[in-house]
């Protein structure tokens, strides 16, 4: 285990079940305690991309009450001795039918969940996972994201899913940050943590499992689905760049298709993103207001991916934020 | 995926809005939001603005609530009928007093998104060109359902027949945005627009805390070309107007935003003011709360007295004072 990893303290979980129960208080629907009511949905299907690599490929979507919140890609990672899981879904029902799926393929206990970041398509599940013996891991900036988005996140779910399955929905923050790198080791097969700079949000962590070559690399890479940029532009292109030159066998995007070729997945992101930058400089040389950039920029990507009606005018913005400060 | 700040990516209100589309197309007609209330005197119900974080507190409780019932109940009823005003007939007085308001409808417009695509950073575009020879004192824009409704009032130290300045806001829920100008002889003319936004001000827009405070207070002053020319029939008897946008990061917290694992609320902090002047005289001053977006921004039209630099003065609530001075070169062109 090498970077700096922090230990965070119990206290933290059993703050935010204090949190929890507060905000029931407050009126909110009911805390961790409410999982039993919610449906339990059908095992994720799973994919093996090698050998005990599995992984769930997520539709398309926006988080809704039929989809439940099983939006983003998740997986896990199997060894002698134990399972590391990568992401858990946007709900804890996402989040058990994910532990199903594991349970379904191995006895082997849970040791490790990883975050790849902060997002709730992402991290919702984590409930589902929490338990003796079960260490969450995530950026070692995520625990401070996750204090500052969580509420909202929670009083999102209350907007997106039913009733019972926002209610059994809580945050988990880290265990353990990570600020550099650092391994996990499941028993004769070790998995490579890494912290990126700000990129697709101020979190991305990526897991590498160097048995096989397969990198699950969380949103900071998209296919199929537009990209949605919460971080910095400047600083993702900068980092696709360093990406790139990796040479693994598979990666693993937050949303699209598994197990695809590196670094071929990443083109149609980075043309994206790159001339989506390009643009939104050219709108503010020519002095147009943010909103008029909105309007105009990255029309002609709007038949290359899915949900583009839902984030480009937000990326627009996004990027627009960050670069009049050039 | 980020989250659901858009009101284009909350399923409830698409599916609300989807059946206020069905109905407005049975009746053959298409629904207009009211553009003003009517003139008058406003009702007495006065909407004070208690301390902070008193007000603040009760009002993320009570949209909360209010969120989940609505959202299980078919969600705004505003959206299937029209959006009454009636936020406004209450805040009205406090805002204007008795004054009377002239529909602004042709004189002020404002540019709004509809759906608002990140509800912590709406753009806002302003333009007015005031009849009868009068001059634009005054600027105040409201959002009538924010928990403090006057997101900020521009006064303008030169009176001009013209008016354009771009901001950007935070809107809390599905509201009206108001801009009321103020003429050199007192009259106010008022537009308003329908904006769909949910969570502006809980939401934290911050993207990268670290870097948001590691800057905090620097400044930065460009001067965008006109991307649409003046029209050539306003007279401009003081010389040729330019743009100027004074930028200043801050991370203007709202005191809205929670931290669940504490419960406590991530103390409000914004910027309060903002001068810019030229040769010691006011060019515009803006005061300002909680419903300025993060990295604060104000770009303004107005006429150089010299080719001296803009002085750019900004306060926030915690007093620390944030200035510069800017050549009118810099950033030109």
């Amino acid at each position: 285990m090498s970077g700096a990893v922090r230990r965070r303290g119990a206290a933290l979980v059993v703050a935010t079940a204090l949190a929890a129960a507060a905000l029931a208080a407050a009126g909110l629907r009911g805390p961790a305690a409410g999982a039993a009511e919610t449906a339990a949905m059908a095992p994720l299907p799973v994919t093996e991309l090698a050998p005990g690599v599995f992984a769930y490929q997520a539709p398309y979507a926006l988080i809704a009450p039929p989809n439940r919140g099983a939006i983003a890609n998740v997986g896990f990672v199997v060894g002698r001795d134990a399972v590391a899981v990568i992401d858990t879904g946007g709900s804890y029902a996402v989040g058990a039918a994910l532990l199903a799926a594991i349970r379904a393929r191995t006895d082997l206990p849970v040791r490790w969940v990883v975050n790849t970041h902060v997002h709730p398509d992402h991290l919702l599940g984590n409930g589902a996972f929490r338990a003796p013996g079960v260490t969450f891991v995530g950026h070692a900036k995520l625990a401070r994201a996750l204090s500052q988005r969580g509420a909202f996140y929670l009083e999102q779910s209350h907007r997106q899913l039913d009733p019972a399955d926002a209610a059994a929905t809580v945050i988990v923050p880290p265990d353990v940050a990570v600020a550099d790198r650092m391994e996990i080791d499941l028993g004769g097969r070790t998995l490579l943590l890494e912290a990126h700079p700000t990129a697709h949000t101020d979190d991305d962590l990526t897991v590498l499992d160097a048995a096989t070559g397969t990198w699950f690399l969380g949103d900071l890479l998209f296919v199929g689905h537009i990209p949605t940029l919460d971080g910095s532009i400047l600083g993702w292109i900068a980092e696709m760049d360093r990406l790139a030159g990796r040479d693994v066998a598979r990666v693993v995007p937050g949303h699209g298709p598994l197990g695809l070729a590196w670094p071929e997945a990443l083109a149609p992101e980075r043309r994206y993103l790159t001339r989506l930058a390009e643009a939104v400089r050219s709108e503010i040389a020519a002095g147009r207001t943010m909103s008029e950039a909105a309007a105009r920029v990255g029309l002609d990507e709007a038949t290359a991916w899915a949900l583009f009606d839902e984030f480009n005018r937000r990326n627009v913005i996004a990027a627009y934020h960050e670069l009049e400060w050039e | 995926m980020l989250d659901d700040r858009s009101a284009a990516v909350r399923p409830g209100g698409d599916r609300a809005v989807a059946r206020g589309a069905a109905i407005r197309g049975a009746a053959g007609t298409e629904a207009v939001p009211p553009a003003s209330p009517p003139r008058g005197r406003a009702g007495g119900a006065l909407r004070r603005m208690p301390p902070f974080g008193a007000v603040l507190v009760g009002t993320v409780l009570a949209a909360v609530l209010l969120a989940a019932v609505c959202v299980r109940s078919g969600v705004a009823t505003a959206a299937e009928t029209l959006p009454p005003d009636a936020t406004w007939q209450a805040i009205r007085g406090d805002i204007v007093g008795d004054a009377a308001i002239t529909d602004g409808e042709g004189i002020v417009t404002v540019g709004a998104p509809y759906r608002a695509d990140d509800a912590a950073v709406v753009p806002i575009d302003i333009a007015a060109t005031l009849p009868g020879g009068r001059r634009v004192r005054t600027l105040t824009l409201v959002v009538d359902e924010n928990p403090s409704p006057v997101a900020a009032t521009f006064t303008f130290g030169e009176e001009r027949p013209t008016l354009r300045l771009s901001t950007r806001l935070r809107i809390n829920s599905y509201s009206y945005v108001r801009a009321i100008v103020e003429a050199d002889d007192g009259t106010r003319y008022m537009t308003a627009r329908y904006v769909k936004a949910s969570g502006g001000c809980s939401a934290p827009a911050l993207k990268d805390e670290e870097a948001a405070l590691a800057n905090l207070g620097k400044m930065k002053m460009r001067y965008p070309p006109p991307a649409t020319p003046v029209p050539t029939a306003v007279v401009e008897p003081d010389g040729k107007p330019i743009m100027a946008q004074v930028m200043i990061r801050h991370p203007n917290y709202s005191g809205l935003q929670m931290n669940p694992v504490t419960m406590l609320y991530i103390p409000a902090r914004f910027v309060t003011s903002i001068e810019v002047s030229q040769d010691g005289e006011r060019l515009l001053s803006m005061e300002g709360g909680i419903s300025l977006s993060e990295d604060p921004t104000i770009a303004f039209e107005f006429v150089p007295k010299s080719g001296d630099p803009l002085d750019v003065t900004a306060v926030d609530t915690e007093g620390s004072v944030f200035s510069g001075a800017f050549p009118l070169s810099d950033g030109a062109g």
